[in-house]
């Protein structure tokens, strides 16, 4: 796949596969993000993948967009061999009373039972599209196709950290106390800012994650741990 | 040396710990954070000779009130146009002063400018996240923000006798446009819109904080109804919504976002960009991408050479005084190398 570079301001590169979603595209990002992170361009200070799109930022003051245009296109070869291999992470969720308040509505928008709602998200496999929003939010990918639902007209004010909530394909394990117009289906313990300073964020863009159901008990028990 | 320390008496909304930031977190979904106005931050720190990067603390609009517990401190003043009220004087920004135990320092708005940073002659003490004090606001991540009854804590507070008095205001700044270069997703506007934006004046709206600044003007069309796969977002991109109205994302930034981008604000002009306030007129003018990378560049060496100038202590009290008699003198060059040579201290 060949690329489209765009300038962004005097500081980052904006490097192209597609302009819509697609698995090629965005495999192609990923493939270009570990060919760099094995070989930065001189001065580029850090990537940024996305969904069919990578940014790499740089310091204007020691290179321009066409070095690392000309740095970037070099290694596409390098990249098209490159396996995009990433970590496998369970993460539990309870989908029990108080931690999923959605779970009635999906069931009722999709015409299954709230058990094949429950059944359906454990049996995804889901990859890391990308963060964004805000710290450790992390896009997951892969929600069944007859769970999908709509975002909410209004978002909901306050759901809590670790709130696991899909809207559309995408799913995602929240870090913050916010807002959201996504559905609320469970709660995880798992933190994705892991506190750990070697290994701050949980998941690697790429990674592939699969969910476990654990009941209120284990779900008290683990977040204990964590205190 | 030893600790000095306040107690908050007043804090209004976004006054925050920040540092020069904590780049390199993207990825991730954290943005670098760290002052909005660099320039004004990094003059602070300078004119008290203090390393580069130093966490000060950044007051908006709201203002603060602090009052000194214990110790004695030196600190600097710098930013938007602030009024600065301690021991019963009023002064404005731009301004070295030493706060001793019992007294009241209050900076509030003054008549322009957004933001202001208060550094210190010493540590703040404060949490740290990714190795960062600077505060990530929306989720206070880092060292936070400064609420009404805190305690503020300066290690190693120390006094600099000669580094008081007024700092020297940056005067290599550009008062132009604010200048941008389009795209990437300019061709998803309608005909006409990328001209609007460069031809015609912007408002500040009320809708300003440390995450983008929302702006009133020509509305910004975009062909049909269309959603981009989200991507990278940088501070400085001038995202726009369904409703045709710009933002310009700043330092506290999503990393990724939906929104059809028209264009980036360069990296230097970030800095006057956040102090204007809301109801404030602004433009943008475009540049290509490389004269962007000259304007840096340029600016970056006008920075080093102005805040180089702004380190060198300007002496003690009778130094001072003693130099204002050899500039009537007529024979300043070699009065500032003395003084450069004797307050090394």
């Amino acid at each position: 796949m060949t690329p489209h570079c765009t300038a962004i301001a005097d500081h980052a590169l904006l490097v192209s596969f597609g302009t819509d979603f697609s698995q090629g595209a965005h495999d192609a990002v990923l493939a270009l993000d570990r060919a760099l992170a094995a070989d930065m361009p001189p001065g580029a200070i850090e990537t940024v993948p996305a969904i069919v799109n990578l940014l790499v930022s740089f310091d204007p003051l020691v290179t321009d967009h066409g070095q690392i245009e000309t740095h970037v296109r070099a290694r596409l070869e390098t990249a098209r061999s490159t396996q995009i291999q990433g970590k496998t992470h369970r993460v539990p969720v309870c989908y029990d009373a108080p931690f999923a308040p959605d779970l009635t509505a999906v069931a009722t928008a999709t015409g299954l039972s709230p058990e094949a709602i429950i059944n359906a998200h454990l049996a995804g496999q889901f990859s890391v599209l990308m963060y964004g929003f805000a710290p450790g939010y992390a896009y997951l990918s892969g929600v069944p196709a007859p769970i999908q639902v709509p975002r909410k007209p209004s978002p909901i004010r306050d759901v809590p950290a670790g709130s696991v909530i899909i809207a559309g394909g995408q799913c995602l394990i929240t870090t913050l106390t916010m807002p959201t117009g996504w559905s609320i289906i469970g709660r995880s313990p798992t933190a994705i800012l892991t506190g750990d300073d070697t290994r701050p964020f949980l998941f690697d863009v790429g990674d592939t994650v699969t969910f476990e159901r654990i009941s209120a008990d284990s779900f008290a028990r683990q977040t204990a741990a964590h205190v | 040396m030893s600790d000095a320390t306040f107690t908050v008496t007043f804090a209004g909304p976004l006054v925050t710990y920040q540092d020069a930031g904590r780049p390199g977190h993207m990825r991730f979904g954290v943005p670098a954070s760290g002052p909005m106005d660099r320039l004004a931050f990094d003059a602070a720190n300078a004119a008290l000779g203090n390393v580069s990067g130093t966490t000060a603390i950044e007051i908006s609009l709201g203002g603060l009130i602090l009052t000194s517990t214990k110790g004695a401190v030196t600190m600097a003043i710098t930013g938007g146009d602030f009024t600065i009220q301690h021991q019963g004087q009023k002064t404005s920004g731009w301004t070295i002063l030493t706060v001793q135990k019992g007294e009241r320092l209050a900076l509030s708005a003054g008549k322009s400018g957004s933001w202001a940073y208060l550094a210190f002659a010493g540590q703040l003490t404060a949490p740290q996240w990714l190795n960062s004090q600077a505060t990530h606001s929306n989720s206070g991540f880092g060292g936070g923000a400064l609420k009404s009854g805190d305690t503020v804590t300066v290690t190693n507070a120390a006094i600099r006798e000669d580094r008081l008095g007024t700092i020297p205001q940056p005067e290599f700044e550009d008062n132009g446009p604010i200048h941008v270069v389009t795209g990437p997703q300019d061709q998803h506007f309608a005909e006409g819109a990328l001209d609007l934006f460069t031809s015609q004046p912007f408002k500040v709206s009320d809708a300003y904080d440390r995450m983008g600044m929302r702006l009133n003007g020509a509305k910004l069309a975009l062909n049909s109804a269309l959603s981009i796969p989200s991507e990278p977002i940088v501070r400085g991109s001038v995202q726009v919504a369904g409703d045709g109205i710009p933002t310009v994302l700043l330092a506290d930034h999503q990393t990724t976002g939906g929104y059809p981008k028209i264009a980036t604000v360069i990296s230097c002009d970030t800095d006057r960009l956040a102090q204007f306030r809301s109801g404030q007129t602004l433009r943008f003018k475009p540049v290509s991408a490389t004269q962007a990378i000259e304007i840096t560049r340029r600016y970056t060496t006008a920075k080093a050479a102005y805040l180089a100038e702004v380190s060198t202590p300007r002496g003690t009290l009778a130094q001072r005084l003693m130099r204002e008699n050899l500039i009537h003198g007529c024979i300043l060059d070699e009065a500032q190398a003395t003084i450069g040579s004797t307050s090394t201290a």
